[in-house]
């Protein structure tokens, strides 16, 4: 059985729209941009004025309890970075979480998409349950689950000491793949309701006479799925990933809150907070913030290539 | 034009709550405890200003940073603050901190102000905070647990005795060694106790002394690994702090501790029978017949440079650390006195036994403060990322420590 998708709608080009502006058209667009000017401007003051004065102090030696010492240094900030085992270390470890993350939220919040999508009764409580971690801020769940799976008072140990890797005195967070477990688990719990909401608009985008006429064709509910469901869904999946993997490598909360950076869990993130508020090195410290946020285009970038990702088409302008 | 009209009149109405009517309020940043330095302040409010009190985060780290961070900005708002010792000497070199006058370095002089706590207090020469309460760290150990082993605790004891006891006997030692500043000041205390310390020449700055490597340093590191490595080792020994170490010493399989003055008072309400067997001696010796160096503690309060009532903040503190402030800080908090006016409060006879009043001072007067330098901060960072995990610590830890110390602090490498 081949793989059957919706008749793309043909996307307007700018010729055509050019070739139908009327003077009226035009007035309206000049209305448009005085109408968002006010909002750029503000954007611009907000987001645009801190990433140049950060790209600026990137090249200073410059420490905020030592304002005197201060001296431009060139891109020197970016070799020390660059050349540097925790550097490169922290960056495998934020990738591992973000890879392991949006794969595990993946696979259960298409499940809890399909449960929202398909459930008859109680619908509305179902998915409100199923949403309500999305609505609990990150830190409180990483205390949550911090105490969850504490040495002293958690409930983890107790519960699942049956299992053979788990033992009553289990330290989780006295090494680096019980820690980085404990992490994820908090992170996955977290945001996969948020994965579950965009895969339930993508689910809602396929189209039901597509499913009736495959059922009718004598497709099984496994072909139905991989045949048609899910390469119907592939710019919402891809949207999904984009987003939740962008979020992940930002990880900082629930490593703040659970293990400090201890073990060597530190993320990206981690370490450019401790360059910056713990140890007060603007200068290193904007280097590092830079450096994470063109990390952070780049993976955009690679995602939105490999994947093929249409936002127009995920936004249903297509 | 009305958006703009509410904001002006709510911050007049903002400016208002805070000033013209009554005295001025002077607001002081605390660390968390149990009500010492509240009680403390509305003692010293007077009819020409009344003290307010604000709680800084539970970790001397986050106190630093939140500090350090409105300092730098120049906010007026902070007018005194309780300082943690190994951070003054970073604020008072980037100018943070008011000087403490001539007259109030007399008076402070006069109630018998530790050595320790004058030294801690003191950079370049001026003394830049008030010294308010000095703490240390005592060897606690269970009466029934040393009498099961057979040990005689009116000698001093060693670390390697103590372990080799617990380990003999099933027990667990609490200690602090999660990744934070606690975890340093066990390492400090037990490369102070070898006769070595951590750095030297602090006043070089980023080109100081780094002396960890030194045979007091491998000391330390033999005994923290003979530690982690054995069955004594709490299971949570790599996220120990002082409160999970006080719950290990409390449970079962309590023997010894090393914690804090307040630990004699820790039990009384929780676990009557532990605090009936709690026994109390001299921190314990790194290295067998040389004396120990026990930890050095406390809090200053220092005046903020920036303050908008620097007079009136001075004459606040100069009340804030009398003799009697102390002691009822001390009763209220555990938290002992910094100077040897502050231990004859009434009050805090009654609570503590006699002799362990003079095990607080005599151990005071042999701590071994963590060394004065405006870098501490990278200074303790890098030795947590070094000597952290416990169980990862060996022989080659320290000389690790001093390499990576000597390139965070000439900016080569990233902490």
């Amino acid at each position: 059985m081949s793989t059957t998708t919706a008749p793309e709608t043909p996307t307007r080009t700018k010729d055509k729209a050019k070739a139908i502006a009327s003077d009226r058209t035009a007035a309206e667009n000049r209305l448009g941009l005085k109408l968002v000017a006010p909002a750029v401007v503000l954007m611009l003051l907000v987001t645009a004025w801190p990433m140049i004065q950060a790209l600026y102090l990137s090249l200073f030696r410059y420490r905020l309890t030592a304002p005197d010492d201060r001296a431009f240094v060139g891109v020197d900030n970016y070799l020390t970075i660059l050349s540097d085992d925790q550097f490169w270390k922290s960056t495998l470890t934020t990738l591992l979480i973000m890879v392991v993350t949006v794969a595990v939220e993946l696979v259960i919040g298409f499940a809890f998409a399909m449960v929202m999508h398909r459930i008859v009764f109680a619908r509305g409580l179902m998915r409100t349950s199923i949403l309500i971690p999305y609505g609990i801020i990150t830190v409180v769940s990483a205390f949550a689950w911090q105490f969850a799976f504490s040495l002293n008072n958690g409930f983890v140990n107790a519960w699942f000491s049956w299992l053979p890797w788990i033992a009553e005195d289990t330290n989780w967070f006295g090494d680096y793949w019980h820690a980085m477990f404990a992490i994820m688990v908090s992170e996955i719990w977290k945001t996969t309701p948020f994965m579950a909401l965009l895969l339930l608009a993508g689910l809602a985008q396929v189209s039901e006479d597509m499913l009736e006429a495959a059922k009718v064709d004598g497709a099984t509910w496994w072909q139905r799925l991989t045949k048609v469901i899910l390469p119907n869904m592939r710019a919402a999946i891809m949207v999904a990933v984009l987003f939740r993997a962008l979020d992940a490598y930002r990880i900082f909360d629930n490593i703040f809150v659970m293990t400090k950076g201890a073990e060597g869990t530190q993320s990206i993130s981690f370490l450019t907070y401790r360059q910056v508020i713990e140890q007060m090195q603007l200068g290193l410290g904007s280097a590092m913030s830079v450096l994470l946020f063109l990390s952070v285009l780049l993976l955009a970038w690679l995602i939105v290539k490999l994947f093929r990702v249409d936002l127009a088409q995920a936004r249903g302008e297509g | 034009m009305a958006p703009l009209a509410a904001l002006a009149l709510a911050s007049g109405l903002l400016s208002a709550c805070g000033g013209d009517s009554g005295p001025p309020e002077l607001t002081w940043y605390i660390n968390p405890d149990s009500g010492g330095q509240d009680a403390v302040a509305e003692k010293c409010s007077t009819d020409d200003y009344t003290i307010s009190t604000q709680v800084l985060p539970q970790d001397a780290g986050q106190q630093r940073i939140q500090l350090a961070r409105r300092l730098a900005a120049k906010d007026p708002e902070i007018d005194l603050m309780s300082i943690d010792p190994p951070f003054t000497a970073e604020f008072a070199d980037a100018g943070f901190l008011a000087e403490v006058p001539q007259d109030a370095r007399s008076q402070l002089e006069e109630q018998g102000t530790f050595k320790g706590a004058m030294d801690a207090a003191t950079w370049k020469d001026k003394l830049v905070v008030f010294p308010f309460w000095s703490n240390t760290q005592v060897l606690w150990y269970r009466k029934s647990f040393v009498e099961k082993a057979g040990i005689d605790m009116s000698k001093p004891v060693t670390w390697d005795q103590i372990i080799d006891a617990a380990n003999e006997n099933d027990a667990k030692v609490g200690v602090q060694a999660n990744k934070y500043e606690g975890y340093v000041v066990w390492i400090n205390a037990l490369v102070e106790g070898a006769g070595g310390h951590i750095l030297q020449d602090a006043d070089a700055g980023v080109d100081a002394d780094i002396t960890i490597s030194d045979d007091a340093g491998k000391k330390a590191a033999e005994i923290i690994e003979k530690l982690a490595t054995s069955e004594a080792a709490p299971a949570d020994l790599s996220v120990s702090n002082e409160g999970t170490a006080g719950s290990t010493f409390g449970s079962d399989a309590g023997s010894f501790l090393v914690n804090w003055t307040y630990i004699w008072t820790n039990y009384d309400e929780t676990a009557p029978d532990v605090a009936d067997d709690i026994g109390y001696t001299r921190y314990p010796q790194t290295v067998e017949g040389e004396e120990s160096r026990p930890p050095y503690g406390g809090i200053g309060i220092g005046v903020s440079a920036y303050s908008d009532e620097k007079d009136l903040a001075l004459e606040a503190a100069q009340c804030l650390v009398s003799p009697e402030s102390q002691g009822i800080n001390a009763d209220l908090t555990g938290n002992m006195p910094a100077s040897t006016d502050g231990y004859d409060y009434p009050k805090l006879k009654e609570t503590f036994p006699e002799d362990l009043l003079q095990l607080f001072q005599e151990s005071v007067d042999a701590a071994a403060p963590r060394t004065v330098t405006p870098y501490w901060s990278d200074v303790s960072g890098s030795i947590q990322n070094i000597w952290h995990p416990p169980r990862s610590v060996d022989t080659d830890t320290p000389e690790q420590s001093k390499v990576f110390i000597e390139d965070v602090l000439k900016g080569d490498d990233l902490l």
